[in-house]
């Protein structure tokens, strides 16, 4: 290079932090989410636009930081999400029943969104602090790390985010090392729980029976799971008319803007939670696959950069990332598709939603900022 | 735990995991997959359905009812549009404080809510209820304008039904009125469920309940797509509603209005029928009421006033009410004494004043006697005696089967709901009608006091007339009815009702002739001479006085018993005499005697029908003017 010509170099500036395959499966779907916004909700595309705007740059602003710098961020951030939660807890607001925003005069935060970064991070950084001296005690500590901030999230009560916050800690704990022989009986009580519920449905879902740990709504979601036409103008609508949704789009669904079941409002929450159903209903079962594809190509991606990575930190975390997209799209694809019992929780990278949305940029960024540490460790 | 591991071990122990999650995740989303194939190939025929039902909705579009007009085609009965204020009790939240709220725009009164209250327990949970009806346009435009604040709750047109005449025809037309739980048993039995989605009122009486089928007409349908909150958003195809038919009547409502207004304020009936058709040209029940307070549900005040008023003016009592015939029974015995021989029409008897059977006196009302009684005379003066004898001699079975034939104690099959039978006393008949044995044995004596229509006797207004016009038109026996046409308002097409007779009875055109000559007199010298004086045609008539007696109990009040006590007046009439074109029957409840009370309205009515004279003091009132609508 004999001269250098200046918006060459601002461009490579700019694309530095980049992770270019992250990035342009990033583009389709923020892309696809548009385009489905525009039908699901065309009032919200400017503010959907906005959000990608500012996602994006927070992406990039991420994506910049040296992962070092973002796990040494982790205990602040952490402490800080735990004494919003206490708050949360103690002079929170109540909406829909549930307390779960702050109000600090300026914004209204939602401090679990925060732990669902937090979280992963924090464990990362913990046994990263601990590296080569992972015993069972690392593990116990870890788990009341995890712990603590679940059951502030539980009591709020919001049970979808305290699972995924949970599902957080628990990829983390799970890549760090933890023994099969913890896991496997672990997940088979996990399995054995759920298939108990599914089984005796009926029984349990009786009015009058208490749950204990769920509250009466959690309890009413999931039985409607079991049996949605129990309850067809009540919580069974969202999925009878989801599934309708989906199924009635067939192949190659009924085009873009032409969904019947979305245009005349029988889909519920059809621009965050639901938006699913929109998609499968204009696009069928390609449109379908296609956005399995891209989103599985992304979490592959994901993995990929978790096992280059240069520390034990940042492959904990990126593994961890990647699971709780992939959490992310499972759980929401299978609740709207009647699958996975109705929890909130949006389709990553489409569902409206700045909160959600800046979230999960900012975990594409922890990726690409991972990914460029080792580009540059290797140069 | 391993103790010791070195970092490389630690690397390809997270590749490991990092591969076993990647397995997982692939597991997972070709579940999510295989689910999506499931839902969009495989059952898509079934969603796809299921997405259609959810769109489309079948509305039914609800036919205009068939207008009922008299024969010279004076509206009756039609409809018109009217703005009311629904509330679909399903979709509101708290009822009271919606209508407190609703009545801060539009005038909603007690009535209203009580209304309200009571068609809400009638109707369906998801259905909707008026509120208020004919909301005024300033009413209308002012709710439009707040239409988001009150959800559940919406303006819609309506067809009513407004009877111009008022209470004239009361008794025929009937009234309409909301479907309730009773009527949606006859919808489903008569298997018109389906035609009657979208309709909110039946005929409840009169023509508008026995002609229902005819005048309701078929429920259209539109094919609309609706949203989740059930909001037409477009019309995809629409059937149209097939009118009802309409009806034109035999009745001539000016004819009507004389005969209504000459009963004024007494009770009674009056049925004139043309005898060569059987078309009722006038059927009076005294007194009537007025349709118009039924339409959108009558108020409490209205209907105790009607219900519990003493006159009853809720009874057809044309129809309805049998009373014994008395004297007007006369020349139908005397034609059975001519007919089956029992008598010629110069044979006399000798009227001593009484007639003696079984040691019992049967007294003739004349002091002395008639002296030598023929047919004729018996007729024209009322002789008593003349019919205990011929009774005797015709014997209880002879004079109901010579009866029965006129329709005597029959059902007449008028196109009218709710009519009764009454009695033509037979020694059968009693055995049927008592339950003790010592009460069933017929006794000779009850045949002579039915011999001069009084005893069991009991008929209508309706069943005497139809019987006069048999008697004028030679035998020939029509059905009684009041629809001429049936028509169908699209193509004008009529379909005449009940234009044939229903039997001709075996007479001799010579007894007949005896019979009417003989009551032609009635109205020249005998109790008939001074109501028809001075006509300007030739008309025979009867008189006839009904003990008050009721088979069925009267309730008196005691304030009123003596005027309630006399007796019933009746007259029977018919003219022209040589070839007559009305037959009528008159009651006049405790009128006195029939000359008197019955026989003058019986002349105004021929009077106009033969002449159009309006009798003095009636208005010409044939403005057809329709109300302001």
């Amino acid at each position: 290079m004999e001269f250098r010509l200046h918006p060459v170099a601002l461009i490579r500036a700019i694309l530095r932090p980049i992770d270019p395959p992250l990035f342009l499966l990033l583009t389709v779907l923020l892309a696809a989410a548009l385009v489905v916004m525009q039908s699901a909700s065309p009032a919200r595309m400017e503010a959907q636009l906005v959000n990608t705007g500012v996602a994006l740059a927070l992406m990039w602003v991420t994506a910049r930081i040296p992962s070092a710098r973002l796990l040494s961020l982790a205990m602040p951030l952490y402490v800080l999400g735990v004494v919003l939660l206490v708050g949360v807890a103690l002079f929170g607001e109540i909406s829909k029943g549930a307390q779960r925003w702050l109000d600090l005069g300026v914004v209204r935060i939602q401090p679990s969104e925060l732990m669902k970064i937090a979280m992963p991070l924090m464990l990362a950084w913990f046994f990263q602090q601990r590296e080569g001296a992972i015993g069972f005690g690392e593990f116990v500590l870890a788990g009341v790390l995890l712990a603590v901030p679940v059951a502030l999230i539980v009591t709020q009560p919001d049970l979808g985010t305290s699972l995924l916050v949970a599902a957080a800690g628990l990829y983390v704990i799970f890549f760090a090392g933890l023994s099969w022989k913890l896991i496997v009986p672990l997940v088979l009580v996990a399995v054995v729980g759920l298939g108990s519920i599914v089984a005796f449905g009926d029984t349990l879902c009786q009015p009058g029976v208490d749950w204990q740990v769920l509250r009466e709504y959690q309890k009413h979601r999931v039985c409607t799971l079991l049996d949605p036409t129990s309850d067809p103008l009540g919580k069974g609508f969202h999925i009878i008319q989801s599934t309708i949704a989906i199924g009635s789009g067939g192949m190659f669904g009924k085009g873009w803007m032409q969904g019947t079941q979305t245009h005349l409002s029988f889909i519920p929450e059809r621009h965050t939670d639901f938006i699913f159903a929109v998609m499968a209903e204009e696009f069928g079962l390609i449109g379908a696959l296609v956005l399995l594809a891209v989103l599985f190509m992304l979490l592959l991606r994901g993995l990929m950069i978790a096992a280059v990575a240069p520390t034990l930190g940042t492959r904990l975390l990126a593994g961890a990332i990647t699971m709780i997209f992939f959490t992310y799209a499972f759980v929401n694809m299978g609740m709207v598709s009647g699958i996975l019992p109705v929890v909130g929780v949006p389709l990553p990278f489409i569902s409206y939603g700045g909160t959600a949305l800046v979230t999960l940029c900012v975990g594409v960024g922890i990726l690409m900022s991972i990914q460029r540490e080792r580009a540059l460790s290797q140069s | 735990m391993t103790e010791f591991r070195s970092p490389d071990q630690e690397v390809s122990r997270l590749r490991v995991r990092l591969v076993v999650a990647g397995v997982f995740m692939l597991l997972c989303l070709s579940l999510l997959a295989a689910r999506f194939v499931y839902l969009q190939v495989m059952r898509f025929d079934y969603y796809h359905t299921r997405a259609e039902d959810n769109r489309i909705a079948l509305v039914p579009v609800p036919p205009n009812r068939g207008a009922i007009v008299d024969r010279n085609g004076k509206v009756l009965a039609r409809n018109f549009a009217a703005y009311t204020l629904d509330i679909t009790p399903s979709q509101v939240e708290d009822l009271d404080e919606t209508i407190d709220r609703l009545a801060e725009i539009v005038d909603i009164s007690d009535y209203d809510r009580r209304r309200f209250k009571k068609f809400r327990e009638e109707s369906k949970f998801f259905e909707s209820v008026p509120i208020r009806t004919k909301l005024t346009d300033e009413e209308v435009a002012r709710f439009i304008a707040r239409r988001y604040l009150f959800p559940g709750v919406d303006v819609q047109a309506r067809l009513f039904r407004e009877y111009p005449q008022g209470d004239l025809l009361g008794h025929v037309v009937g009234y309409m009125g909301r479907i309730n739980n009773r009527d949606v048993d006859h919808i489903e039995a008569r298997g018109e469920t389906a035609n009657y989605r979208g309709t909110e009122h039946i005929g409840k009486r009169g023509l508008e309940e026995s002609y229902e089928a005819e005048l309701h007409g078929k429920t259209g349908s539109e094919q609309v797509e609706v949203d989740a909150g059930g909001r037409k958003v477009r019309l995809l195809s629409r059937r149209t509603a097939v009118p009802g038919n309409s009806l034109i009547l035999t009745v001539d409502a000016g004819l009507q209005a004389v005969a209504h207004q000459a009963f004024g304020e007494r009770r009674g009936a009056l049925v004139a029928i043309e005898p060569s058709t059987g078309g009722v040209l006038a059927l009076v029940s005294s007194p009537s009421f007025d349709p118009n307070l039924f339409v959108d549900g009558i108020s409490v005040a209205d209907w105790k006033g009607l219900n519990e008023s003493p006159d009853r003016p809720l009874l057809n009592r044309a129809i309805y009410s049998a009373y014994p015939p008395g004297s007007t029974f006369k020349p139908f015995m005397g034609l059975a004494g001519l007919s089956t021989g029992k008598r010629t029409p110069q044979q006399a008897i000798a009227d001593p004043g009484f007639y003696v059977f079984g040691g019992h006196r049967f007294m003739d009302d004349k002091i002395g006697g008639h002296g030598m009684v023929d047919l004729h005379t018996s007729i024209v003066q009322s002789c008593n005696t003349y019919y205990y004898m011929l009774a005797n001699d015709l014997g209880i079975d002879g004079i109901a089967d010579f009866m029965r034939p006129f329709g005597f104690g029959q059902l007449t099959g008028i196109d009218l709901p709710g009519e009764a039978d009454g009695v033509l006393p037979s020694p059968d008949w009693k055995r049927k009608r008592f339950k003790k044995p010592g009460q069933q044995k017929w006794y000779g004596g009850e045949t002579i006091s039915v011999g001069i229509g009084q005893g069991y006797n009991a008929y209508t207004p309706l069943q005497l007339a139809t019987a006069l016009s048999a008697l004028v038109n030679d035998g020939v026996v029509f059905k009684p009815h009041v629809v001429k046409y049936v028509v169908d308002p699209q193509t004008g097409a009529r379909r005449e009702v009940e234009p044939k007779p229903i039997r001709q009875i075996p007479l001799k055109p010579a007894h007949l002739a005896a019979v009417r000559a003989a009551m032609v007199d009635v109205n020249k010298t005998g109790t008939g001479a001074r109501a028809f004086a001075g006509a300007e045609y030739s008309a025979g008539g009867k008189t006839g006085t009904a003990q008050v007696y009721s088979l069925k109990g009267t309730k008196y009040k005691e304030g009123n018993v003596a005027e309630r006590l006399r007796d019933h007046s009746w007259f029977i009439a018919f003219a022209p005499a040589d070839k007559p074109r009305i037959a009528l029957a008159v009651l006049v409840e405790n009128g006195g005697f029939g000359s008197r009370s019955a026989a003058p309205i019986a002349r105004q009515v021929i009077d106009y029908y033969l002449l159009g004279k309006r009798p003095a003091g009636q208005a010409s009132e044939d403005e057809d003017a329709p109300a302001d609508h």
